[in-house]
């Protein structure tokens, strides 16, 4: 696969001496054309810092950033400018310009570059119809809802084709209905335009329903990196694990049932496929040992099923250890002991 | 003609519709210059500031400002009496309407920048990010996405601008300017005729109150942040 996006050794330090903030340390990334790519973590690790310094909005302290084969960090305003048309952003707060129509706001871009007003309202018209907002060229930003307003805002984002589209946050002021038809947007374009599509969030369920690989950003740097499906079933780092698996019982219905954990608990992970099979049953009536759900979270990513639950054993050592060679014996299960478990 | 009228007043009211011209000319062309001035200077105030989207040298930004702000400290009379002088060496004449120009211009144009500065300000650091994210210069940014995004703003701007002008342009009566300003002071500060007085001050009054409807009017109905069920359509 061919690298659209490529960054080496990128750091971003915000204010000098003592006042001094690592936003982002030694960034390695690579972004292949096509994908969806999505950049997880919680607020302050410095994923919007990262997207800004993709289409250079943020000025990386040190390291490289080459976007389409042309390394943005080494070329002059002017061709920073020009190369920038063919990244295609969009935000949280979807900064329309309010005193233009929906109409204007899409062909805002084409008229930089100066296309002619009868061609770009064609254009224009036509995007509107991708997003499914034809019949309101003629309103003002105002007069839409954050999901319309995010609608638009995509269109002028892919009005002058570009080859990415990074995307700030992009749901995350809308609510789950609206945030569900935005990102399956996203995905028609990438999948229409072949627009290679960065996404930025801190919501897990964004990155499940759209992303081809994930990179976990924690303290200014990325811990982890790999395919949606891989990281989410086997995340390794502490910060994945606590934004993808369940909590020890924490919020979850039935989470505290202290009197039924047994001397060991074990996290179960189904990687595609049997995460709906019956085992805990099996487990019961092929072997006679009782296990609690401690707590469980299944989810589909493309299309497959995966999950991931939280067992615990029996406190006789041998019906745990025969429930574990049972699991062992499992396809598609892997399991983890969870030493630390407070209920 | 009632008697509780003076005769001065019945005198002087064949001269009132030229200098309510005077006056509507002399603020007009002051407020034209002011902008020509301070329409530019407050967009270098943004935009060549630290951050801004197209930095200037810290030096010149710190000289910017310091003339603003100490032009915008001397009280208007005394800065007129200190510019007589320049009216005479620009039009060769110390007195009359066209003189007392220049020193409405120098006191009006850093009001102006103040005001396009705070308009420009008010536009969302978001939406000049996606301009930058598409390409923008920050020439079309200032003139595609600032100037355009808060002209509501500059349009009440403009009309304060007016309305302020139009007081200055009356104290310019003091120092010899034209217009209703002059008939004010001359007939009723200096002489004493009161009468005169509070009829130039109630024809001032219609003026800024007329300026500042159409202001209002023409901002809202510019503004498309206010959707139509708001303007009550």
């Amino acid at each position: 696969m061919e690298a659209i996006i490529q960054i080496e050794g990128m750091s971003k330090v915000f204010g000098t001496g003592s006042g001094e903030i690592t936003a982002l340390n030694e960034i390695d990334l690579s972004i292949e054309k096509g994908e969806i790519f999505g950049i997880i973590g919680l607020s302050g690790a410095g994923k919007s810092t990262l997207v800004r310094c993709i289409n250079l909005l943020e000025k990386p302290t040190q390291g490289m950033v080459r976007v389409a084969g042309q390394e943005l960090t080494a070329l002059s305003s002017a061709d920073l400018r020009k190369a920038r048309q063919s990244i295609g952003m969009i935000f949280q707060s979807f900064n329309l310009l309010m005193q233009r129509t929906v109409l204007d706001n899409v062909c805002f871009p084409l008229e930089l570059q100066g296309v002619s007003r009868e061609q770009r309202t064609k254009r224009g018209m036509e995007l509107l119809e991708i997003v499914g907002l034809a019949d309101r060229a003629k309103a003002y930003p105002a007069q839409l809802s954050g999901g319309q307003k995010q609608r638009v805002a995509i269109a002028r984002a892919v009005a002058n084709s570009p080859q990415v589209l990074l995307c700030d946050e992009a749901t995350s002021a809308l609510d789950p209905n609206t945030t569900r038809s935005i990102l399956a947007l996203i995905q028609e374009i990438n999948r229409s335009m072949g627009v290679t599509v960065v996404v930025i969030t801190h919501e897990m369920k964004v990155i499940e329903q759209i992303c081809h690989r994930v990179a976990v950003i924690d303290k200014s740097r990325i811990v982890e990196m790999g395919r949606v499906s891989e990281v989410f079933t086997h995340p390794k780092s502490s910060i994945a694990r606590e934004l993808i698996l369940p909590r020890h019982g924490d919020g979850q219905p039935g989470g505290e049932i202290p009197q039924l954990v047994g001397s060991r608990v074990i996290r179960l992970v189904f990687n595609g496929g049997t995460a709906y099979e019956p085992l805990i049953a099996s487990l019961a009536m092929d072997l006679g040992i009782k296990v609690n759900i401690l707590g469980a979270d299944t989810r589909n990513i493309e299309g497959r099923a995966y999950g991931s639950m939280l067992l615990g054993l029996p406190h006789d050592p041998l019906q745990a250890a025969r429930a574990i060679a049972y699991i062992e014996g499992r396809q598609d299960v892997d399991y983890e002991e969870v030493l630390d478990y407070h209920a | 003609m009632p008697d509780f009228f003076s005769e001065t007043l019945i005198k002087v009211l064949p001269t009132i519709p030229k200098e309510t011209y005077e006056t509507l000319y002399s603020t007009g062309l002051c407020t034209l210059f002011a902008y020509v001035i301070g329409l530019p200077l407050g967009i270098l105030l943004v935009v060549g500031e630290r951050g801004g989207i197209r930095e200037l040298p810290a030096p010149l930004m710190t000289v910017l400002n310091f003339v603003v702000n100490i032009l915008r400290s001397i009280p208007f009379l005394i800065l007129m009496i200190m510019a007589v002088p320049l009216s005479q060496i620009v039009f060769g004449t110390r007195i009359g309407t066209i003189a007392s120009l220049i020193p409405l211009v120098i006191a009006a144009f850093p009001f102006v920048a103040r005001m396009v500065e705070s308009s420009i300000r008010e536009v969302d650091r978001g939406v000049i990010e996606a301009a930058q994210a598409m390409g923008c210069s920050p020439w079309q940014i200032i003139t595609k996405v600032m100037l355009p995004e808060c002209k509501p703003a500059l349009i009440s701007g403009a009309t304060i601008a007016l309305t302020t002008i139009l007081g200055y342009g009356a104290m310019a009566g003091a120092i010899g300017g034209g217009g209703l300003g002059k008939v004010a002071i001359n007939y009723g500060y200096h002489r004493g005729v009161t009468d005169v007085m509070y009829f130039t001050v109630i024809l001032l009054i219609i003026l800024v109150q007329v300026f500042q409807s159409v202001g209002t009017w023409l901002a809202v109905r510019c503004d498309k942040r206010i959707t139509s069920t708001k303007k009550g359509k």
